[in-house]
This record gives structure tokens, C-alpha cells and sequence, in this order.
């Protein structure tokens, strides 16, 4: 495996290497050096912007910003005060993950516009404070700005600076590549579908988002870094709002779903830049900013017509083979003690919820005993996918109270409540489509081994994290083995069946090690055969200590199924006990078959 | 500092902040109606206010151009959809005369203007129906195709919509700033205080906007079902109200305050191709003040937004950008801690 990444790596990187290695020694002219050198800082930040658009569903309008922060950080260092440019680089990032840090914090709890805005607004606040302030030189900017030293070698020449600037952005590639793949980034990837499904896989989003956000922050910094050695001198103009945009337009137009696509997009619309500002003026007698024109209708044509961007025009001709792989030497990871049968496992009593004057849940109460299959079973609107997300900390209740192992868990957020083990599925699927089937169950595993999940940013971008990925991606391929997707590990979730979708979200529930396992309808949209082998499933889950929660409307899997049934209509509890003693209760079949009227 | 210029500085605050009000209202009201955060929105400050500079200099408002421009390609969207659909002739008759016909025409009222001495009031009116239509029109072009498209998407759209109007604005209009002459010398005297007329002009506007709004809102059925689609989209469309339509004639209300703002402040402020974008940024820190859903509380923290820069362009007026658009901060940090912790509604 280690073999395989490592060729995976070098096919992918070769080209890149070859051209940018060509670029000064080509007989071209000068400019084409410099340009290129641009083309690279400029990359760095649209990575930064991919990463957070693209992979995490953020929006940032400030990374010019954060370059300014890291150009001027070792700017007025080096020049003032006689730093070293290295020292410079490590004060531009503290500067740079503090302010991003509380930028994170006071807008990524909430939904709605706000980073975005927020950022526009700190980029335009910042760009007149480095106009302003003195010591930064207001808008004549810091000049004179010395040259990188390593060891005694200054690299002074554009083409030493052009070998560092490509060199970061290498490593910045693989650097987010391995982030990408590892246990943090696939919970990043996940937060491209909203907080509810990353929050019940036990992410703590704010947490997570904040940390994408410093660390797409730092990129844009070290590239601010980078530009202000190699210009050797910094101003205001050079990281106004309009650079911020640009940058955001540079992933779109490359492809905001893909590393690549920030280098592409970076090359595309420099050169196009270049190309705009040197034969326009000739062409028109009008003064104007044309380039700003067309840049803002081809990115609405572009998020009109392919969302993609120009990326997967080139994709379509080579051939990537998927970074995440199973190993071959797979094993469980090791599983927590389960409740002895019989013992208490859920309660819920007088449980209500409200939604403005509709009562979805009416005062439910059931016990649920361990290593039992329980069915909440009753027609549409019966109430069973609302119990269902208050059992999981979803929704919050309105009234009443739900234990778990004897201790109340109404109240907590659905992170707390699936670190107890309960886990579940959505009724709605909630995977990430263009990510892997294998991938997609690894996030269910986001907790385990137990211990703390938020640690090893560092250790996955510099890919020590090796046993722990083994661990993980072994779990998820077993897991998906068990319900039978065995076949599909590498293909993308949105290519399977709406039933094999289930069947993911199952095995990613499994990943989790529940005790407590929920499934919203798991058998809708399965075959006959594929139902058999989920009920086989489910009775060798029970045998291992699991007990099963699930929502059904299919009465033959269910009857045949469960240990114990409850029956809801209209919010309410109408009906509990054995499968025969359901079948058989009045209240039950007036719900379903409807009776006389009395 | 002395009382009488903490008055003049009050009062220049409250005028500048009841102009942030209308456009905090405006970007509220297109984010509740379509999800689109209108960055754009400064834009058609700057764009009336230029048009009107234009049209008082008796030069061609070469605006016209664009919006006849636009309207073509628009019109060109509808031929295509309706020859998908294979809807008749009416609606293509429609779609003409909207998209070729009134742009034409309102240009051709624009140009004729430019070209009379007309009264400050006809110029005005000329200037303001020269550039509400870009509203809907851009609506068309580059928000309908993506209806139900997630905000991230609307966010970046409205970013470039924005980059493209400040490209068009300076081949327009040029790099330089202008003003439009003082539409009244008039002045109020009362005792100390000494009120411009111009102030009371653009106060009286404000409110008279204002009640407006809040007559078409709860007294017309299209306000109706604009405040519907606002509260339940789903909803709305199950009761037959078009998304399509109440999201132009959000567009419009936007773009039609956003030129009445911009007829405002024309003679005050010396505005040029770029200046709207920092105007619009001052809407959209009073729409966050009213977390994007109430009017009152964003036009509270717009009136506190107008104070703070005006005291601050009189003690630091190199920082009074930063200094107001620092006030996001305690204010984020105010809603983060207060329940706003969101739920997300895929």
C-alpha cells in the first residue's frame, strides 16, 4: 500500500514537476519566470480556497488578506527590525491562525452568510490599516525587503526564489492531499453535506470548521510569505478585496472540488490576466478594467453551466487510482462490552415534541431492552422518524424524558449522544456522493479507536498517521463486506442504488462499534434477496451484543424480524409487545386497515 | 468637542445611517425572498447617482447601452426556454416587450433627457428607471438558472455580478468622482440647530419609503406573497406563487431602492465607479445586525453604523472604514453567544 500511494503520488506530481523544472531553463523570455513564480504563490492560496470551498462548504472572501498578514509579517521583521525572513514566516503565522481563529469562532456556529461577509469585511478593514499605519509605510508599503538565506546561500535570483515557491507548493499539495485522507479530512469532506450527518457520526463541526479555516488562513500567510521575498517589497494594493475575489474565482474557474484545480485555475486566469492587459488597450480605445468584466461573467457562466469548473475536461484523460484503499490485511478494530440481554438499555417517558401547533411526538413512552430487535412501526406521519431524532439528540424535546443505560440524555447534542453508542441512519440518505463508498463508511469510525479524534492534524499532513488509516479503512471495508457491498468499495457513493446506499449508511453506523444501533427504514428500496441477507444481518448483530432499533413499513421483514414492536399513530404510542400480539390488537388494526367507526 | 458640532455630527450620522437603513432593508428583503446575500446592491447607488451626474452634464448616459445589452441577452434566454417548452407566441411577445421594448425605451427617455435642460426632478426620475431594470435583468441572467442552487453558490455569484458592474462602472463613468449639484439650498433654522434642507429631504424620503414598503408589504397580494415565499418557500410555491417572479420583483424592490438611495446621497457625497461596494458592505454589517431576518434591528444598527462613522470621520477619518466595519465583531460574537446556534435545514 505504502508502494501504491507512493506511485500514486509521483504519476500524479510528474508533470507538474517536468514543466515548472523546464520553465527557466526553456529559451523563453524572462517575464515567463516571473509569471510563473505568481502562477505558483497564486496557487498556494487557491488551494487554500479549495480546501475550504470545495472540500468543507466554506466561503472566504479575506485570503488575500491572510497573504497580506504573512507578507507584512516578515516584511516590517526583516527589514525594521533585521529578522530573519524564517522568523518572519513563523510570526506571520501566529499572526495569521490567531486572527483566524477568532474569526472562526464568532462566525461558524451559525448558519447563514456570515463568513463570508465577515471576511469581506475583515479583508477591506485590514487593507486600510496597512494603508494607514506608519510603520508599515502606509501606501508607499515596505521596500528593501531581504532575500531568504539557507545557510549561506541568499536566494536572491528570480529563478532560486522560483525553485522555493514551487517547491512549497508541492509540498502544500501533498500536504492537503494526505490531510485530505485521513481520519479529520474525510470528517472535513463530510461537512460538504450540511452539520446534521457529521454531527451524529460524533464531529465536533465547529470545532473542525475553525481548524480548516486556520489552516487554509496559514497557506494563504506562507504565501504571503513567499511573496514578499521574492518582490522583495510589499504595499496595500497588492492584497485589496479584489485579490480576495480573484483567488475565489481562480478555484472556481480550475475546480473547486479538486487539488488540481487551484493549480489549473491559478495558471488559467494569470495568464489570461496577462494576456487581457497587454492586448486589449491595443484593441480598445476605452479605458477600463476589461479583465474584471469577463471575469465576473465567465465565473456566472461557469457556476451555471458545469460547477466543476475546467478540471474534469482534463481528468476525463488520465486515469487516478483512488488514495483511500483497503488493506489487505484488514482486521476489526476491538469492540466494546455490550450489556448483558435483558438489561435496561432505553427508556423514554412522556416524551413530546412540537413543532409550532403540530404535536409530532405525544407524550411516548417504550423501554427498549439490550440485545433485543425493536420496530417502531405505524402509517406516514405516525411520528417514528421525529422519536427517531429525538432518541439521537437530532431534535430537542419538547417535553419528557429520555434515559439511556440509566442515564438521562435528553438534552445532549447528538455528538454527545453517539460517543455513548447509539448510533444511526438517516431515513433521507445523507452520504457524500462523489466520495468513495469505502470513504463515506470510514467517517462512521471517526470516534474509534477511542481516544481523541481532534488530535493528529499534524501527524495526517505528514501522513505518520500510516496504521491509523490501515485501522480505519480495514474496519470500514469489513464492515461494508458484512452488508454485502463488498464489491463496491472504491466506486463513488452516488453511483450505487438508492438500497445500496442504505446498506452504506448501515455499515457506516456499524463502523461506530454501537451498542444502540438505529435504522430509518433500512430495508426500503432493497430486493427480496437483498432484505433476507439485511434480517440475516441483523438476528448476527444481535447475537454479538448489538441492539436494534429500527423504523420499517415492510410488515414481513419486520414480523419476522423483531423481538418487539411498537405501534405509533398520530404521534402517539398505540400499541407494544410480541409480533403475534401486535398483529392481533384492535387499536392497531384500526390504524392500519382502518375499522368501523364506533 | 462643543455641543454644537456633536449636533452637526449626530445629525450627519442619523442622515448617513437612515440611508444604510433602506439598503440593510433591501438586502434583507432579497435574502429572505431568494437566499441571495446582493452584494451588488451598492452598485445601483453608484450607478444612479453617475447616471444622474451624467444626464445634469448633458452627457449620453452610456449606461443605456447596458441595459439595452441586457435585455437582448435576456430576451435570448426566454426564446430559448420557450422554444424548449414550446410555449406560443404570447409569451414570447411578453418576453419582447420587457426585455426589448421598455429597455429601449426607458433609454431612449434617458437619452432625451441628457439632452434638454430638464427640471432636477425629471432627471432624477430618468436616471432611476434608466437603472432599476438591471436589477431584474441580472436577476434573469445570473440567479434564475441556479433557483434552487445552496447560498455558497448564490454567495460566489453575487460576488461576480459585483466584479462585473465595478468593470462596467469604470469603462461608464470613468475613474473620476462626482457629484450632482445640491438639489435645495433651502435650510431649516431652529434656534442653535441649523438643519440643511438636504438632510430633511433625505429623512423625509426615507420614511416615505418606508411606509411604503410597509403598505405594499401587508396591504397589496404581491407583498403578500413575497412575505409568503420569505416564511415557507415550499409552502408558498404549493399555493401557486411563483419563486421565479417573487424573486424579481425582489430584484426590482432591491435595485429600485438601492437607485432611490443613490438620488440621495448624489448631491452629498462625491461618489465614483467603485464607491458602492463600500456603501453596500455598510447595508450588509446592519443586515447582520438584524441577523437577516428583521428590519427593525437592522435599521437600528444602520442608524448606529451612520453615527459611528460620522464621529469617526471627524476624530480619525483614515480609520472610520475599520472602525465600522470592526463593529462586526462584537456583534457576531453577540449572536454566536445567543442562540445562534443553527440548525441546518438541507
Amino acid at each position: 500500500m505504502k508502494n501504491a500511494y507512493l506511485k500514486n503520488s509521483a504519476l500524479a506530481l510528474l508533470p507538474l514537476v517536468v514543466i515548472t523544472a523546464l520553465i527557466p531553463v526553456l529559451p523563453i523570455r524572462e517575464s515567463w519566470v516571473t509569471t510563473f513564480s505568481y502562477i505558483g504563490i497564486y496557487s498556494i492560496v487557491a488551494l487554500s480556497v479549495v480546501l475550504l470551498t470545495g472540500m468543507a462548504g466554506m466561503l472566504s472572501f479575506g485570503q488575500a488578506a491572510f497573504l497580506g498578514l504573512g507578507a507584512y509579517a516578515t516584511a516590517a521583521l526583516s527589514t525594521h527590525l533585521g529578522w530573519s525572513p524564517w522568523l518572519g514566516l513563523l510570526a506571520g503565522w501566529v499572526v495569521t491562525a490567531c486572527s483566524a481563529w477568532v474569526l472562526g469562532r464568532i462566525t461558524l456556529r451559525m448558519t447563514g452568510p456570515y463568513l463570508p461577509i465577515t471576511t469581506m469585511l475583515w479583508g477591506l478593514a485590514l487593507y486600510f490599516t496597512f494603508a494607514n499605519l506608519d510603520v508599515l509605510g502606509r501606501n508607499d508599503g515596505i521596500s528593501g525587503i531581504p532575500a531568504v538565506r539557507v545557510g549561506a546561500w541568499s536566494l536572491e535570483g528570480q529563478t532560486a526564489m522560483y525553485g522555493l515557491i514551487w517547491a512549497v507548493v508541492v509540498l502544500a499539495l501533498l500536504g492537503l492531499r494526505n490531510y485530505l485522507n485521513s481520519r479529520l479530512g474525510r470528517a472535513t469532506r463530510a461537512l460538504l453535506s450540511g452539520t446534521v450527518m457529521p454531527e451524529a457520526m460524533g464531529i465536533d463541526t465547529v470545532h473542525l470548521k475553525t481548524l480548516v479555516f486556520v489552516y487554509a488562513a496559514l497557506l494563504a500567510s506562507t504565501a504571503g510569505w513567499l511573496y514578499a521575498h521574492m518582490v522583495r517589497a510589499v504595499s496595500p494594493s497588492a492584497f485589496g478585496f479584489n485579490y480576495s475575489v480573484e483567488f475565489v474565482f481562480m478555484a472556481v474557474v480550475g475546480g473547486v472540488g479538486q487539488l488540481w484545480g487551484a493549480l489549473l485555475g491559478a495558471g488559467v486566469l494569470t495568464i489570461l490576466k496577462d494576456l487581457l492587459q497587454s492586448y486589449v488597450p491595443r484593441l480598445l480605445p476605452l479605458e477600463g478594467n476589461f479583465e474584471a468584466i469577463l471575469f465576473g461573467i465567465l465565473i456566472v457562466v461557469i457556476l451555471i453551466k458545469t460547477r466543476q469548473g475546467l478540471w474534469p475536461f482534463i481528468q476525463r484523460k488520465i486515469r487516478i487510482a483512488p488514495l483511500a484503499v483497503a488493506p489487505a490485511d484488514a482486521a476489526f478494530l476491538p469492540r466494546s462490552e455490550k450489556p448483558a440481554a435483558g438489561t435496561l438499555l432505553l427508556k423514554l417517558e412522556g416524551v413530546l415534541r412540537v413543532f409550532g401547533g403540530l404535536v409530532a411526538v405525544n407524550k411516548v413512552s417504550f423501554e427498549v431492552k439490550a440485545r433485543q430487535i425493536v420496530a417502531l412501526i405505524g402509517p406516514n406521519g405516525a411520528g417514528k422518524s421525529t422519536t427517531f431524532n429525538l432518541v439521537t439528540g437530532v431534535l430537542p424535546v419538547s417535553g419528557g424524558r429520555i434515559e439511556y443505560r440509566g442515564q438521562p440524555i435528553s438534552g445532549l447534542s447528538s455528538r454527545q449522544i453517539v460517543k455513548g453508542g447509539i448510533c444511526r441512519t438517516f431515513q433521507h440518505v445523507r452520504l457524500l456522493p462523489e466520495m468513495s463508498v469505502l470513504e463515506n463508511t470510514a467517517i462512521g469510525a471517526h470516534l474509534r479507536p477511542a481516544g481523541d479524534a481532534r488530535r493528529g492534524v499534524l501527524r495526517s499532513i505528514l501522513r505518520l498517521n500510516g496504521r491509523e488509516e490501515r485501522e480505519l479503512l480495514g474496519e470500514a471495508a469489513l464492515q461494508l463486506q458484512r452488508v454485502g457491498l463488498g464489491d463496491f468499495l472504491h466506486a463513488n457513493a452516488g453511483s450505487l442504488s438508492l438500497g445500496q446506499q442504505r446498506l452504506i449508511e448501515i455499515a457506516r453506523a456499524l463502523c461506530a462499534d454501537p451498542v444502540l444501533l438505529m435504522l430509518d427504514e433500512p430495508a426500503a428500496g432493497l430486493r427480496h434477496l437483498e432484505k433476507q441477507a439485511l434480517a440475516a444481518l441483523l438476528r448476527q448483530l444481535r447475537g454479538e451484543g448489538v441492539t436494534v432499533l429500527l423504523v420499517e413499513h415492510d410488515m414481513e421483514f419486520v414480523m419476522g424480524l423483531a423481538d418487539d414492536i411498537v405501534v405509533m399513530d398520530f404521534g402517539s404510542k398505540i400499541a407494544q409487545g410480541t409480533p403475534a400480539h401486535v398483529q392481533q390488537d384492535p387499536a392497531v388494526l384500526q390504524a392500519y386497515l382502518g375499522g368501523e367507526e364506533l | 468637542m462643543d455641543t454644537s458640532l456633536a449636533i452637526l455630527l449626530t445629525q450627519d450620522g442619523i442622515v448617513t445611517g437612515a440611508i444604510y437603513a433602506l439598503l440593510a432593508t433591501a438586502l434583507v428583503l432579497v435574502f429572505s425572498i431568494t437566499h441571495v446575500p446582493f452584494v451588488p446592491l451598492g452598485g445601483f447607488v453608484t450607478f444612479t447617482a453617475l447616471t444622474l451626474v451624467a444626464i445634469q452634464e448633458q452627457r449620453t448616459p452610456l449606461v443605456a447601452w447596458v441595459v439595452v445589452t441586457m435585455g437582448v441577452l435576456c430576451f435570448l434566454l426566454e426564446l430559448g426556454s420557450a422554444w424548449r417548452s414550446g410555449t406560443g407566441g404570447r409569451t414570447i411577445l411578453a418576453a419582447a416587450g420587457k426585455y426589448l421594448l421598455a429597455p429601449v425605451a426607458l433609454s431612449g427617455l434617458a437619452v432625451l433627457a441628457s439632452r434638454s435642460h430638464v427640471p432636477v426632478p425629471v432627471g432624477m426620475l430618468a436616471a432611476c428607471l434608466l437603472i432599476v431594470p438591471i436589477g431584474p435583468m441580472i436577476y434573469r441572467l445570473a440567479f434564475q438558472p441556479l433557483i434552487d442552487s445552496d447560498p455558497l453558490t448564490f454567495f460566489m455569484l453575487s460576488i461576480a455580478v459585483e466584479v462585473a458592474m465595478i468593470g462596467v462602472g469604470l469603462v461608464l463613468f470613468g475613474p473620476e468622482g462626482a457629484r450632482t449639484e445640491a438639489y435645495t439650498d433651502f435650510q431649516l433654522t431652529l434656534g442653535e440647530l441649523v438643519i440643511p434642507g438636504q438632510s430633511l429631504f433625505i429623512l423625509g424620503a426615507a420614511v416615505l419609503l418606508t411606509v411604503g414598503l410597509f403598505f405594499f408589504f401587508n396591504r397589496t397580494i404581491r407583498g403578500k406573497m413575497l412575505r409568503a415565499t420569505a416564511v415557507n418557500r415550499t409552502g408558498a410555491q404549493l399555493m401557486g406563487i411563483s419563486v421565479v417572479r417573487s424573486g424579481q420583483l425582489a430584484f426590482t424592490l432591491a435595485a429600485l431602492i438601492g437607485a432611490i438611495c443613490g438620488l440621495l446621497i448624489a448631491p452629498r457625497i462625491t461618489l465614483n465607479y467603485s464607491s458602492g461596494l463600500m456603501i453596500g458592505m455598510k447595508g450588509f454589517i446592519a443586515a447582520v445586525v438584524g441577523g437577516f431576518v428583521s428590519y427593525p434591528i437592522a435599521a437600528l444598527g444602520a442608524l448606529l453604523i451612520g453615527l459611528l462613522e460620522s464621529f469617526s470621520s471627524f476624530w480619525m477619518s483614515a480609520w472610520k472604514e475599520v472602525i465600522v466595519f470592526t463593529l462586526i465583531i462584537p456583534v457576531l460574537l453577540f449572536r454566536t453567544l445567543h442562540g445562534g446556534d443553527g440548525d441546518d435545514t438541507h
